[in-house]
Formats: C-alpha cells, sequence, structure tokens
C-alpha cells in the first residue's frame, strides 16, 4: 500500500443483511470487469470478495471493502468491526467454523470461507483484534508471474 | 449439451434466460453448499443446487458459471429471480428431486464437473 493505486473505491457491508449479501461482490466484479481485467483474475477476486462478504453478514456488524487498482495487481482490504477472529490458525482449517444453522441453510458456513480466499489470490493476510474487528487483505496479480513450487 | 435439451429433459420451467437456450454446456456441479461451489465448480459449469436464496445466484455470478436448475419444486426467493434476470443467467425450475436430475443429466452425457485442487 506504500504505492499509489491508480484507482480505489470503497464499499458498505452490513451484518446480517442476509438477503443482500453477495452484492458487493457482484458489483466488484462489474467494476472489475469494466478495467478489463483477464477473466481469470476477475473470477479468483469476485470468489475471494464473496466469502468476505459472507463473513461479514454472518459474523461481523459492519464493513468496508475496498479496491485499489496497481498496475500489476489489484489489492483489497475488508476491515469489519464486530467480534474479531479469535483463534486465526484454527478459523484457518477448512471445516472449522462457527455458523449456525441458519447460515448454513443459506449456503455457507461449512468452514471453506477463509481457505477459499487465500487459495485464490496471490498474496492473503488476516489481521484481528478482539471485540474491534477484523482485517483481511488479499490481492491477486494481473499480470502473468513464475509460480513457486 | 445444449440448455434447451435441458430443459426438456428435466422438464423446466424457464424463469430466466428465455434468449439463451442455445447455449451449450459441458458440465454439472451439484451442492447446496455455496462455498463448495466457489471453491470446485468451473467456469462454465451447469450448477444443480436446491438453495433458493439470493446466493445461489451470485455465486452463479462470481464463479462465472453458466446456468442454474433450482431443484425439487423450490422457488427462488424474488431477489434471486430479479438478480438472474438482471444478470441474464439463465434460471431453470424443476420438480425433480436433486438426484433425478443429475442422474438424467448424467445418462445424457452431462459430465460431473471435475474437483479442482
Ligand atoms: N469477519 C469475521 N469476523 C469474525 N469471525 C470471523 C470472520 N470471518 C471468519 N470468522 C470466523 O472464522 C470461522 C471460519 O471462517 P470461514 O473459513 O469463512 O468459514 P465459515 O464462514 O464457513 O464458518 C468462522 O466460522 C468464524 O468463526
Ligand atoms: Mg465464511
Amino acid at each position: 500500500m506504500d504505492r499509489d493505486s491508480l484507482y480505489r473505491e470503497t464499499f458498505p457491508i452490513k451484518g446480517d443483511d442476509f438477503e443482500r449479501g453477495g452484492e458487493v461482490a457482484t458489483r466488484v466484479k462489474a467494476l472489475l470487469q469494466q478495467l478489463g481485467l483477464p477473466r481469470d483474475v476477475i473470477r479468483r477476486l469476485s470468489i475471494a470478495n464473496f466469502e468476505a462478504e459472507m463473513n461479514v453478514v454472518m459474523y461481523a456488524r459492519e464493513a468496508t471493502l475496498e479496491v485499489l487498482v496497481f498496475p500489476d495487481l489489484i489489492r483489497v482490504q475488508v476491515v469489519d468491526r464486530g467480534p474479531g477472529i479469535a483463534d486465526i490458525d484454527w478459523a484457518m482449517q477448512e471445516g472449522h467454523s462457527t455458523a449456525t444453522e441458519a447460515m448454513r441453510a443459506r449456503g455457507f458456513g461449512a468452514g471453506l470461507g477463509l481457505p477459499n480466499i487465500q487459495r485464490n489470490t496471490d498474496e492473503f493476510e488476516v489481521k484481528s483484534d478482539a471485540g474491534v474487528g477484523t482485517t483481511l487483505r488479499y490481492a491477486v496479480h494481473t499480470t502473468p508471474r513464475p509460480k513457486e513450487g | 449439451m445444449q440448455l434447451r435439451h435441458i430443459v426438456s429433459l428435466l422438464t423446466c420451467e424457464i424463469l430466466s434466460g428465455e434468449d439463451l437456450l442455445d447455449l451449450g454446456i459441458d458440465c454439472c456441479f451439484a451442492a447446496d453448499l455455496m462455498s463448495d461451489v466457489l471453491a470446485s465448480a468451473p467456469n462454465g459449469a451447469l450448477l444443480v443446487t436446491g438453495l433458493a436464496s439470493s446466493q445461489m445466484v451470485h455465486t452463479a455470478e462470481v464463479a462465472d458459471l453458466a446456468a442454474i436448475v433450482l431443484v425439487a419444486g423450490k422457488r427462488p426467493e424474488n431477489e434471486a429471480l430479479a438478480f438472474a434476470r438482471q444478470r441474464k443467467l439463465p434460471l431453470l425450475l424443476t420438480g425433480l428431486s436433486m438426484f433425478e436430475a443429475c442422474s438424467l443429466l448424467s445418462q445424457h452425457g452431462l459430465r460431473g464437473a471435475v474437483r479442482k485442487e
């Protein structure tokens, strides 16, 4: 975040608003399409944004999702006000979830969200402050780079 | 397989995408859990689901899925239908169960989506 972004836009997300959960991810997708980004980049970012958005809807009170466009990557930060994540290592494991039955009835809450975000992004970081909130930062590179491994 | 073939195979009601029935579909992913779809469904897949909430259409939109079949006679929530129409995302309804719908599609040559690692 040290460099200046070419473009940035911030989207508010409301906690507990299941009816609208997903609207921010689809609005950001439309923005990324306007920017003419590769389809795969848009898809990976959109999946990450949707999972992050649903986590705010399910667990936090409110958040902002900020999209920052750089020449070689798209960065997203989701800053929420909420309970925070008590044990991030635990929450990052597939299948680990504190979701309720009502959340699972909407198709989320299987403990796959954070792993899905990490898998779809090139950079990923979670920070949490108990009782204050959670900050997710992730990025997808828009120009192909050699993958390690 | 063309979308119109799927419509007749599963005797679907077409709620959205009437003008997109020529669309070719080559694989299918069936789930009620949208995180599973987001994790594993390849783009262009047909989504077969029992989830009627707006998250079902948002999932198809963000994951670039081709079309949705809602099974077991469920009706989509109003926002879900409005969103599908707005994004020109075909949304089909069938009275068949998830199992019946999937086995018919499979018998007629539609393959399951390969799980990505
Ligand atoms: N923004 C958040 N605020 C508070 N807790 C969260 C947040 N995001 C995730 N969590 C916690 O981490 C767990 C795992 O999250 P995730 O991997 O998205 O799976 P799921 O949402 O399906 O439970 C959640 O069940 C919840 O306890
Ligand atoms: Mg989640």
